[in-house]
């Protein structure tokens, strides 16, 4: 193998040495590094390859760092073609697959931002989503259709939405009202230190679903809301429609998570950035350096629930039908529980991580589809296992590890947050 | 809030707007739902009615909550899996009934052998969850814990605990619930055999005129007692003064001689029997368990153990039985639909006014 493997082989051997002081161990500790040492055999090609292409890609000037970039994108857009053709009559099906695991990535940015780059764990993460797809069917008029309908309403047959080109604007309207219900929820919780923030939110979560399956008479309760338009695009003589197709929404999806990573670059590497750090590092010592920490984690907050609520509209405009249930905290897809995990198995802080454990997720149930019902109880070992072995994820980011201080701390804690606090 | 904060007087006056405004705002249009609904009961009567459900669901909730706070006292960890502790007490519980109920034709049992029946169900209820508890610390929680990995990791292994445990009740038991025997004397048992009446639903007594019924004077009396067996357990024994002193400090305990991993194990222990009797009440109550049935309960324990004070053991009390009081007014006054959504109503106000709970957020105390 190559020499950091071995170096990092010795530090590990070497901080197994120093845990257990007069060789003495607890048993609980023993099979447990004993699997991790052999997990680390098993795995150091793979694990070497990636460091090893990691730093060939930040060695490369940056033109052709931009092209291999563009060249990935192109590569994830021709997904559709390739599925159509690789696979034939299944094609739809994985395609559909592919099209969630765009849907979860997005969202797993998303939540990267809040739990991975500001540090705050946000359980309620899927209410962001819930609110951007209701408000988008409430824009659309499909609520207000649906309600009709069930009231036997004369005429209501004549409410059923069509798509015009004008509700591409609701993407915006959506995106506003959930940041504006990012900075409600956290104006005044994000003032908590971390636990509760996490109990709040997820309280949050719930109270979104049990609103909207209360309010009947904007949500159309538990019946949910269906014929959300598909989106259209009528620029002069041109015409797309999205139809049923999942392609289109993968597209779409793709080009959100571009952009989403472009600024998200930006960002982070900005005022803001390093702000975010300094907060999920030590929240008292930035606050003492003069940080605004409220606002700096209520704009994470609000960057999250913005990225949420496109996954929302774009789930809605694609399914059309959405109800309560669609929006629960373990519920297969997109709860929230759910993108957590997809965040943190594949590692806080980076780009590549988050978009790999959600496709892992997504993946890995559907792969399990033949195993029925136990496929969630798999679903669970294997979030214990990762966890044991490899707690920073599968692919964790460079500058957290960085910041951490070098090798050594690459499985070291990276969730230190207010641990001052008691 | 004292945060060295560089805000002009603008940015003060928002924040604290929004900080009041948001929580006073729901309250106020929960109120206005409450009075546009006028649901309110005039009667007294129903009031305490309503109070005797409130303690009784506050009982169960202050008995989980026991569980999470002593674990989060000890190790600062939110024990996503301490809800799926609490539904394998209910199947522990109810599978146990469901044996034992068949033993014997049931026209010779006297109220002596339910009493046996239940006191034996809570035991095996309470030692499947104890025991389910104290292996997954073993399994999942050491190893972590060993290698001093961060909070989050902790989490997300509790919940793939969480997954795991509710999952394999999934297989074991389908998606279908687990009822008790029809003939369970709670239920009304068939017609034609006559049931010692120790647990149906006839009044034991009644307080002004409101009866109080067998389930009910169960699950409180039985919660009163474990709560009380408790509170002398963590002040008056060594091993209890172990567990305050890990919490207060697990350093300096352990510089003092204490076994922190003993503790450890022994908080997750207590905690588990705890969830596990409040599990077989609860099922003995509803008369069924289901896989995800520990979910709501559990998310509400947490709301009470933040209510009285995270890591304060006679706080997690308090906050339980205030927080079922809460939502049975809160039911009685707005309406059932919205029943979950009080709990986390209260958890923010409180997070807001007092948030380290009512009595503090001390340890052991």
């Amino acid at each position: 193998m190559s020499r950091e493997t071995d170096e990092e082989m010795e530090s590990q051997s070497k901080r197994a040495q120093e845990a257990t002081p007069g060789g003495v161990e607890e048993p609980g500790g023993r099979w447990q590094e004993r699997a991790r040492t052999q997990y680390r055999e098993w795995t150091s090609p793979v694990r070497a390859g990636l460091r090893h292409s990691r730093e060939w890609f930040d060695k490369l000037p940056p033109p052709a760092r931009w092209a291999l970039t563009a060249a990935l994108i192109a590569a994830a857009a021709v997904v559709p073609f390739v599925l159509n053709h690789a696979l034939g009559i299944t094609a739809p099906y994985w395609m559909s697959i592919v099209t969630k695991m765009g849907t979860a990535a997005l969202l797993a940015l998303g939540l990267n931002v809040v739990v991975g780059f500001a540090g705050l764990l946000d359980l309620g993460y899927v209410a962001f989503f819930a609110v951007g797809a209701y408000t988008f069917a409430i824009l659309t008029g499909a609520s207000r259709y649906n309600i009709a309908v069930f009231n036997q309403v004369p005429g209501a047959a004549a409410l059923k939405p069509e798509w015009h080109m004008y509700m591409w604007l609701f993407f915006f309207a959506a995106i506003a009202v959930t940041m504006a219900s990012g900075v409600v929820l956290g104006a005044p919780t994000l003032r908590l230190r971390g636990d509760y923030l996490a109990i709040v939110t997820l309280g949050f979560g719930e109270i979104v679903r049990i609103t909207a399956n209360n309010l009947t008479s904007i949500t159309n309760g538990a019946l949910g809301i269906n014929q959300i338009p598909n989106p259209h695009i009528n620029v002069g003589s041109f015409h797309y429609d999205f139809g049923l197709n999942n392609a289109p929404y993968y597209w779409l999806l793709l080009g959100f998570i571009v952009i989403w990573i472009f600024l998200l670059r930006r960002v982070d590497s900005s005022r803001i950035g390093r702000a975010w750090a300094a907060i999920r590092e030590d929240e008292v010592a930035a606050a003492a350096m003069g940080v605004p920490t409220v606002r700096m984690k209520l704009l994470a907050f609000a960057m999250g629930a913005a990225v949420a609520s496109v996954g929302g509209v774009v789930y809605a405009s694609q399914i059309s039908y959405i109800n309560p249930d669609s929006f629960q905290l373990f519920s297969s897809d997109f709860g929230s529980v759910i993108i957590l995990a997809m965040v943190v198995l594949g590692g806080m802080g980076g780009f590549a991580g988050p978009i790999v454990g959600a496709s892992l997720i997504i993946f890995l149930p559907e792969r399990f589809r033949a195993l029925g019902d136990s496929r969630f109880l798999v679903f669970g070992l294997v979030i214990i296992i990762v966890m044991i072995l490899r707690p920073q994820g599968l692919i964790p980011s460079r500058r957290r590890a960085r910041e951490l201080g070098g090798g050594e701390t690459r499985d070291a804690s990276v969730y230190e947050v207010q641990e001052h606090a008691r | 809030m004292a945060t060295a904060e560089r805000r002009g007087p603008n940015r003060e006056t928002l924040n604290s707007a929004l900080k009041w405004g948001v929580p006073l705002a729901g309250l106020a249009a929960l109120l206005t739902i409450g009075i546009s609904n006028n649901t309110c009961p005039s009667e007294g009567s129903i009031w305490l009615r309503y109070t005797i459900f409130g303690l009784r669901s506050g009982a169960i909730y202050a008995m989980i909550a026991l569980g999470y706070t002593m674990v989060y006292g000890v190790l600062q960890l939110l024990n996503f899996a301490h809800s799926e502790i609490f539904m394998i007490g209910t199947f522990a519980g109810l599978y146990t009934i469901k044996s034992l109920f068949r033993v014997g034709p049931n026209a010779h049992l006297g109220p002596a052998f339910l009493v046996v029946v239940l006191a034996v169900a809570i035991l095996f209820g309470a030692l499947a969850s104890g025991i389910t508890a104290v292996v997954m610390e073993r399994v999942a929680y050491r190893p972590l814990r060993k290698r001093g990995v961060s909070r989050l990791a902790y989490l997300i292994t509790a919940i793939g605990v969480s997954l795991t445990l509710s999952n394999l009740f999934l297989l074991l038991d389908g998606k279908k619930h687990l009822g008790i025997p029809v003939a369970w004397p709670a239920i009304g048992g068939p017609a034609g055999v006559s049931y010692p009446p120790t647990i149906q639903h006839t009044p034991v007594f009644s307080v002004a005129g409101v009866p109080v019924d067998r389930p009910t004077f169960l699950v409180i009396a039985v919660a009163v007692a474990m709560l009380f067996v408790l509170d002398r357990f963590v002040h008056r024994t060594r091993t209890g003064q172990g567990i305050r002193a890990v919490a207060e400090d697990p350093e300096t305990a352990s510089l003092m001689g204490v076994n922190v991993d003993r503790i450890i194990v022994i908080t997750f222990l207590v905690g588990g029997l705890m969830a596990g009797v409040a599990g077989v009440l609860y099922g003995v109550f509803f008369g069924q368990a289901q896989f995800n049935i520990g979910f709501v309960p559990g998310i509400k324990a947490f709301t009470a153990a933040v209510l009285g004070g995270i890591g304060n053991i006679r706080g997690a009390m308090l906050g339980g039985l205030l927080l079922g009081l809460i939502e049975n007014y809160g039911v009685a006054c707005i309406g059932a639909q919205w029943q979950e959504v009080f709990a986390f109503l209260v958890l923010v106000g409180v997070l807001m006014f007092r948030p380290s709970g009512l009595l503090g957020e001390r340890v052991g105390g």
